[in-house]
């Protein structure tokens, strides 16, 4: 795997001058790394993770299964690239299972995420059925602990 | 007079040093904002599954003894283990005890093994206990210096050189805490033939073996005539950075392993049930984890090695386990001095390698189990204290 990549992976908030020092590179070529990356498509962009608590003040998540029927030429893709690209869908995938698509969307409140679930992908030709269920609270969030382990106090800082 | 019960204390132990690792703790515990490199222990909290086995042990009321030498369970795991990373077959039955920690299973391989008198080889720099546990068994510790020139593998005409008539037992310790050291192959067939010269037991001390970054680990007890005479000393402190369970093994042929079990019964009865259980869980799941965090140090042992480097602090690459051991002879300073100045003027705190022996002078131990960030930082500090020093010792 691309070094740069998989310093990235392992969670480490290293800027690209440290990736550089890290990975004994300098920092012009990490950026061409991360920039190759990029242009092939394989990093989509950066977002901080950002605990779910801090953006309920003003935000609201849902998950909606949503039942599709997919078509003759392009099966089920049609459909849910276009319910994907609602600014309301954060994510959007094909499942298997009981229903087709799990989008999870996220609003200001509920009754936005109401009104996008009617008005919006309910009402789309093709959509058979959707079930939306409410986030309520996060224990994890893309990878990060929400009940944060700490090291004890007493953990000797020099040991043998 | 209070002073006056110092009377009691055995003479052996009123003898023991202190710890030159506590004295140092002692200063840097009044450092809070101090950056640790100064630790002997993953940084890495034990991976989840094996918290969990704990727990659900716990769960299951698992609350009692067990058999002295661990659950059989437990001792399958290890057999199938050791088999397979260190192509040793040792027996459940009566090849494996379970310890607490490896440093209970030295401790009681000492105390079943030495007579009092009976002299013990080790190779120095070394962990702080070696020598004081042979002390507190009534035996001789003789240290055999290696040096960074050798990476500090042990040098095989140095250790027949040391060797002397009552010698008993020799101690190594390959991938070596302070210095990363390692041994290839040709160099323990050449130890191997002199402990085998000399009829010396070996307590082989392979704590960091799944740490080992460039080659092979070859267990010296894999070796022509060495099985019968090799106690192979083991645990799950390091690899599967699981310090805080104190869970360790001793394997060997069933005579030795029947004697520390002796010891074992009467001074410990069993290591905790709930470790034991996390053990087994390790031990059997755990490889993935123990890859994942080699990787870890692996990466950030190039890093920490070639910063040193590169600021004039000369430092060979550790083949194994977590800590570069840079040498601090140019500066004109001791290593307590270095690592003392080093805390107060950039509030770094690395060991001096004086802790780990007289061979450890000019040197000073730097743990990278610690986070990126905190390497990053503490390098770019230590090349601040190199500054200082140089312009210092130019105007002399
Ligand atoms: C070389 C060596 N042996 C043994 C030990 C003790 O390990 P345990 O936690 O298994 O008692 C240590 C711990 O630092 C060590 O470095």
């Amino acid at each position: 795997m691309n070094p740069v990549l998989k310093l990235m992976l392992e969670g480490e908030a290293l800027s690209t001058a440290q990736m550089a020092e890290v990975l004994r590179m300098d920092a012009a070529q990490v950026e061409k790394e991360l920039a190759t990356l990029k242009a092939q498509g394989v990093l989509l962009g950066w977002r901080p993770v950002l605990n779910p608590d801090y953006l309920a003040e003003n935000q609201v998540f849902a998950v909606i299964e949503v039942k599709i029927s997919p078509e003759r030429e392009g099966g089920f893709d049609r459909l849910a690239t276009r319910i994907a690209k609602f600014e309301q869908v954060r994510s959007c995938y094909l499942m298997s299972g009981a229903y087709d698509l799990m989008v999870i969307v996220s609003a200001h409140n509920l009754r936005e995420i109401a009104a996008f679930v009617f008005e919006r992908l309910a009402t789309l030709h093709g959509v058979v059925s959707t079930a939306t269920h409410f986030m309520l609270r996060a224990y994890k969030e893309q990878g990060y602990l929400l009940a944060r382990e700490h090291a004890p106090a007493d953990k000797p800082a020099v040991s043998a | 007079m209070s002073d006056n019960s110092q009377r009691f204390v055995a003479k052996h132990v009123a003898s023991l040093p202190r710890s030159g690792i506590r004295d140092f703790f002692a200063v840097v515990a009044q450092m809070p904002d101090a950056i640790s490199l100064g630790i002997g222990e993953p940084d890495f909290v034990t991976p989840w599954h094996i918290r969990e086995a704990a727990i659900y042990a716990l769960e299951q009321g698992k609350t009692h003894y067990t058999d002295n030498r661990g659950l059989l369970a437990l001792r399958k795991a290890i057999s199938t283990y050791v088999e397979k990373h260190f192509q040793l077959a040792y027996r459940p039955e009566d090849e494996i005890l379970t310890t607490v920690g490896v440093s209970e299973a030295l401790d009681i391989a000492l105390r079943a093994l030495l007579n009092p008198g009976d002299k013990v080889i080790y190779h120095e720099p070394s962990y702080v206990s070696y020598h004081p546990s042979v002390t507190l068994a009534h035996g001789l510790a003789i240290p055999v210096a290696t040096s960074a020139s050798d990476q500090f593998a042990l040098d095989p005409a140095k250790l027949a050189a040391a060797w002397q008539p009552g010698c008993k037992a020799l101690i190594l310790n390959f991938p070596t805490n302070p210095t990363g050291g390692v041994a290839d192959r040709a160099r323990l067939e050449k130890i191997a033939r002199f402990a085998v010269e000399k009829d010396l037991i070996v307590l082989s001390d392979e704590i960091y073996a799944e740490l080992t970054f460039e080659g092979e680990h070859v267990s010296i007890a894999t070796l022509p005539g060495m099985r019968e005479r090799t106690v192979f000393l083991h645990g799950m402190s390091k690899a599967f950075a699981m310090t805080g369970f104190r869970l360790g093994f001793a394997c060997g042929p069933a005579p030795l392993v029947e004697a520390m079990m002796k010891v074992h019964q009467y001074c410990m009865m069993c290591a905790p049930i709930l470790s034991q259980a996390a053990g087994i869980e390790a031990l059997r799941h755990g490889w993935d984890d123990v890859q994942r965090m080699r990787e870890k140090y692996h990466q950030r042992r190039d890093y920490i090695v070639s910063r040193f480097n590169e600021m004039g602090l000369p430092c060979h690459s550790p083949r194994g386990a977590f800590y570069a051991f840079p040498s601090v002879q140019n500066f004109g300073l001791s290593s307590m001095d270095f690592a003392k100045r080093l805390l107060q003027e950039q509030k770094v705190a690395m060991v001096p390698g004086t802790a780990f022996g007289p061979g450890g002078a000019g040197f000073v131990r730097a743990s990278f189990s610690t986070g990126y960030d905190q390497i990053i930082q503490a390098c770019d500090r230590i090349a601040k204290f190199l500054e200082t020093v140089a312009a210092e010792k130019g105007k002399k």
